[in-house]
């Protein structure tokens, strides 16, 4: 590991003065990603800027229609709130199980969206919910914010500053966990609205993606046996590894989606 | 045998559930272990290693890396080369079927020409701090050419695999056979049914919590030097060290091995870090320390299992066993690690029996050399793969013959009034109680209720199935005189001194090494009822050369029943001494004194000295019978086994398993295991759980992985899948007692019958759960996904 200039800075302008100043800057939320990569020699930033104490990028505040994460706020945070434990129960649950205790004290929802790691959970959360990503300078919405393998649309100076989620009438998660890594081998969010239902798919690809299909049918009827034997899911674009293969992913995605569904409708 | 005590109290204290001593300094961070030590002025060893699974090294620069901030030194293969240095040697020579020995290829401490694994170590970088010795390891230059590579036991065996060694043809480091060829062939022809299989037992990383740590010291004033690293047996360590590597004689060369954090055999051999840390520091005139990272553990650590058996069982209408044969295939690895040769071979090839009386038996054994890390012992060596192989084969027989798995098991049992037992492949069993064990574990599953369970397991969507392993193991592998004609480079014994101090407080030094199974606790227990002292008043001292006699360590699950022999015959020989003191104190005659909790007694009398009264006779003789009797109470004994032990048991494993995920989720756990007599009934049962835990992380989730060019595919905590405490229920462990007949404790050594005993009774309960989808075979790990194209692949021909 080389040496590295860290910075603390207290106001979002101030961070990205120092990122754009710095050779090879580089943004710290809870480090959960970044720091093995570190440890690994895999990045050689000339400077770390946390953004963790960033006053502007922390808390959680909802209206009713949306519920708006900052930034800086852990996992731990997100699930025990009671704002989105009762507005998003799935959600709540999601980041209840994202790595462990001390993951989810340390980690933050925007660092694990700007690192865009195909197997983490809340990429399904923001596809799945109809999120909108707020940075220092636009909106994205979440459909377009992932653009490949730990790919985003961020440009390289850009700060995530919340992410509002869309209350749903009711969703929920379910993933298959790796017995290694707890990531998800694959995740699906579910969540229905009065326009329809979003199914948000994690793990299994390059990056997150929506099934359309499996939304189509459970717009037209919210239940577990609406996404049928036959509705399968093409393996042909799906990650294959040691540990699961892109056919046992594809096989796990409707699956994984029938139990998102009865979740949901469980409560 | 599970009465309590509290430490302090007297004796009786064998049978007692005394909390370990140790917890309270490894609770609490107080532990001390080999990288807590700091020397002054010492410095960093990092360790380059090779990204190749095999390549020709074409050059190594060293100068940027010298230039570094902090570096004061860098090595390469060529400054151990220039040095004359011993290579890292093999502590077994197993002999071809043909007579002609293994193929035992060189394995320099530093490798100048040419790589053989990913993890290969390359070159030295030796600085001020770990960090810059780190970073200047980025700036070594090699140039490697890479060459085809030999990535697993079956690519080794193929026509026109690559060559790992030039001199091993076709990659086989020796072809050994065990057993009657003949009388098998014969079995097999005269068979009612012969039946068929071949099983994996994968490969796995045993990740000690403590990754591997060395320091040398070469101390100039004294011309000597000291070696502290992360043994299981630290004399064995200086041993081949000294003698074969660096050429340093026993007395100039120290060797301790502090607290260690968990071995399972991974810390039994001596490993090259080990050398270059010693032979660095004279180099460079400054202690230097080396601390693993974890990603390194799982490349240099040696690996364990990794076989292919291929089996044949011959046996009757009625089903008995006529004759087994076995074709085992064994991975070693890149190099020969310290007891490499003897697992597939006198570890393993030997239990063949198992528990049951087949009267014939023959097994081969090839093994075999790839470009992974090297393959040794892992809690059970030999053992498990045995277990494995014959309890997946005997309910494969009963599946084929249509017969219950347990009755076809008890009519192959060897019956009690069988022992001692002579089997076809050279051990003789002492004593064991196949049929109780069995019994035991029945009642403790509560076998009657399965189908109950299996019903509502069904209504939940799940599929539940029961298994079963009967298993038998060897332990405290011995004696030496035998081993020695099998291949072994050294003894077997175990040595112990007991000091009794003048006012009777007692040092026990054993030979044998705790890395966590508590012998602080069971030996002094040990002696403070041989001994009728207090358990408070017993110390014991392990882990430093300097302080303990030569004794072989810790392995094999051998330490309370080599180790804890000698501890008992050093103190018979103080009771001895002691008898000698007391006839005189209590002027009698020595055949009128009689020795009995702690006290020396007059016969007949009320007259009596205890041992404390008789130790400060010993040191302080003022009156005493100095003409026949030397001051003093203090004895050593070494102890030479005649035989293994040969715990054995009855593991049952419910499982329940999901059919649209393939998620298998063991439920139930039961171990009924027959380890001899017991000293700690708590640290037996820890032993047992953290044995299962293991034996369920192979079943279920651990495995090595390559990819064909050699690269290592599980090389961290993300992918390597390590068992966990939520994966699994509260284990039933039970104990039915039958005591060793050839050891004065009577104990036959419980550190690996978990893990051996277990798997196989994991992937039998899949296999029962699975049977009415047609599944009749799966492999280790058993995996979500392999289970689940096991139901579609079942699907599609049933």
């Amino acid at each position: 590991m080389r040496d590295f200039q860290f910075h603390r800075p207290s106001t979002v302008a101030d961070a990205l003065r120092i990122l754009r100043q710095a050779s090879q800057g580089k943004l710290l939320g809870g480090g959960q990603s970044f720091l093995p990569v570190l440890k690994l020699d895999m990045a050689e930033p000339s400077d770390l800027i946390s953004v963790s104490g960033i006053p502007e990028l922390r808390g959680i505040r909802s209206d009713g229609q949306q519920v708006t994460i900052g930034a800086a706020t852990s996992h731990a945070e997100v699930a025990r709130s009671a704002e989105v434990r009762a507005k998003i129960a799935g959600l709540a649950r999601l980041a209840d199980g994202i790595g462990d205790p001390q993951v989810r004290n340390r980690g933050t929802i925007g660092g694990s969206l700007a690192h865009a790691d195909p197997a983490a959970d809340y990429p399904a959360a923001i596809l799945g919910l109809s999120a909108t990503v707020k940075t220092d300078r636009r909106s994205i919405a979440a459909d377009s914010f992932f653009t490949g393998l730990f790919e985003t649309a961020l440009e390289p100076d850009e700060i995530i500053t919340s992410v509002s989620f869309t209350v749903p009438q009711r969703s929920a998660y379910a993933k298959f966990a790796s017995h290694a890594s707890r990531y998800a081998v694959v995740g699906v969010m579910v969540a229905q609205y009065a326009g329809g239902v979003r199914v948000g798919i994690t793990g299994a690809g390059p990056s997150a993606f929506r099934w359309k299909q499996a939304e189509d049918a459970l717009s037209i009827r919210f239940s577990a046996d609406a996404i049928t034997a036959g509705m399968t899911y093409p393996s042909d674009d799906l990650t294959s590894t040691p540990e699961a293969s892109a056919e046992y992913r594809a096989h796990l995605i409707p699956v994984m989606t029938r139990r998102a569904v009865q979740a949901a409708l469980a409560g | 045998m599970s009465t309590t005590q509290t430490p302090g109290q007297s004796t009786p204290s064998i049978g007692a559930s005394i909390p370990r001593r140790e917890d309270r300094r490894f609770i609490t961070g107080a532990g001390r272990y080999t990288d807590d030590i700091v020397l002054p002025n010492q410095a960093y060893a990092y360790i380059l290693r090779s990204p190749h699974a095999h390549a020709l090294i074409r050059s190594i620069s060293t100068d940027a890396a010298l230039a570094a901030p902090g570096v004061v030194a860098v090595f390469t293969g060529h400054d151990v080369a220039a040095d004359k240095v011993g290579g890292i040697p093999c502590g077994w020579l197993v002999k071809s079927k043909d007579g002609s020995n293994m193929v035992e290829p060189p394995h320099p401490m530093l490798v100048a020409d040419r790589v053989r694994h990913v993890g290969d170590q390359v070159a030295v970088i030796i600085a001020d701090s770990k960090a810059e010795a780190r970073a200047a390891a980025q700036l070594v230059e090699v140039d490697y050419d890479v060459l085809p590579a030999v990535a697993t036991l079956g690519d080794a065996i193929t026509d026109g695999a690559a060559t790992v060694w030039d001199q091993a043809k076709g990659n086989v480091c020796f072809d050994w056979d065990l057993g009657d060829k003949a009388a098998v062939k014969a079995a097999m022809k005269s068979a009612y049914k012969v039946i068929e299989i071949e099983v994996r037992n994968n490969r796995v990383i045993p990740n000690a919590i403590e990754p591997r740590a060395a320091i040398g010291h070469y101390d100039v004033s004294g011309d000597n030097y000291t070696l502290y690293t992360t043994s299981q047996n630290p004399h064995l360590i200086r041993l081949l060290l000294g003698a074969f590597v660096l050429g340093i004689p026993e007395h100039r060369l120290r060797v301790v091995a502090p607290d260690v954090g968990g071995g399972f055999g991974s810390k039994i051999y001596h490993y090259a870090e080990e050398a270059i840390v010693v032979w660095a520091s004279k180099k460079i005139g400054r202690p230097v320390k080396w601390t693993a990272e974890r990603s390194e553990s799982f490349m240099s650590d040696a690996h364990g299992r990794d076989t292919v058996m291929k089996a044949h069982l011959a046996v009757d209408k009625e089903g008995k066993f006529l004759g087994l044969c076995v074709h085992n295939v064994a991975n070693m690895g890149a190099y020969l690690s310290t007891f490499a040769p003897a697992i597939p071979t006198y570890l393993s090839a030997t239990l063949m029996a198992g528990c049951y009386s087949t009267p014939a038996i023959y097994v081969e054994v090839k093994a075999v050399f790839t470009n992974t890390v090297p393959v040794d012992a892992y809690r059970g060596a030999g053992r498990p793969e045995s277990a494995y192989l014959l309890e997946r084969l005997v309910d494969k027989a009963a599946r084929e013959l249509g017969m219950d798995r347990l009755e076809i098991r008890r009519k192959n049992f060897i019956r009690k009034d069988q022992f001692p037992y002579k089997t076809p492949v050279a051990l003789e069993y002492d004593t064991g109680d196949y049929e109780s064990t069995l019994e035991m574990a029945l009642q403790k599953v509560d076998y009657q209720g399965f189908s109950a369970r299996r019903e509502a397991s069904k209504k939940r969507g799940k599929l539940r199935g029961i298994g079963f392993s009967t298993y038998v193991e060897a332990c405290g592998i011995a004696p030496s005189a035998l081993v020695g004609q099998l291949g072994a480079r050294a003894g077997l014994y175990e040595a112990a001194t007991v000091r009794v101090h003048p006012t009777g407080s007692v040092s026990v030094f054993t030979g044998t090494h705790s890395h966590g199974q508590g012998h602080e606790t069971t030996f002094a227990q040990l002696v403070a009822d041989q001994l009728g002292v207090p358990y408070d008043k017993v110390e014991i001292v392990h882990g430093d050369t300097d302080k303990i006699p030569f004794g072989m360590g810790t392995y094999g699950s051998r330490s309370l029943s080599v180790g804890g022999s000698a501890i008992v015959k050093a103190v018979d020989k103080i009771v001895a001494k002691g008898k000698k003191i007391a006839a005189h104190l209590l002027e009698a005659s020595e055949a009128d004194i009689e020795w009995k909790q702690g006290e020396f007694l007059v016969v007949g009398t009320n007259r009596k000295k205890s041992i404390g009264e008789i130790a400060f006779a010993a040191y302080v003789p003022h009156n005493y019978p100095i003409e026949t009797v030397e001051p003093g109470l203090e004895e050593s004994a070494f102890y030479d086994p005649k035989n293994f032990t040969y715990p054995a048991g009855c593991h049952v494993c419910e499982v329940e398993i999901d059919p649209d995920t393939g998620v298998v989720q063991v439920v139930e756990m039961v171990a009924a295991d027959d380890v001899g007599v017991i000293i700690n009934p708590m640290i037996v049962d820890g032993q047992m759980h953290g044995g299962l835990v293991q034996g369920i992380g192979q079943a279920l989730y651990e495995e090595a992985q390559y990819d064909e060019s050699g690269q290592l595919l599980t090389g961290s905590f993300l992918n390597y899948g390590m068992p966990r405490a939520s994966d699994f229920p509260f284990f039933k462990v039970g104990n039915h007692v039958t005591a060793c007949t050839h050891n004065p404790i009577g104990a036959k050594g419980v550190g690996e019958v978990g893990a051996i005993g277990c798997p196989p009774a994991v992937v039998n309960a899949v296999l029962d759960a699975l049977a009415p989808l047609g599944v009749t075979d799966i492999s280790m790990p058993v995996t979500p996904e392999k289970v689940w194209r096991a139901i579609e692949s079942a699907k599609a021909t049933h």
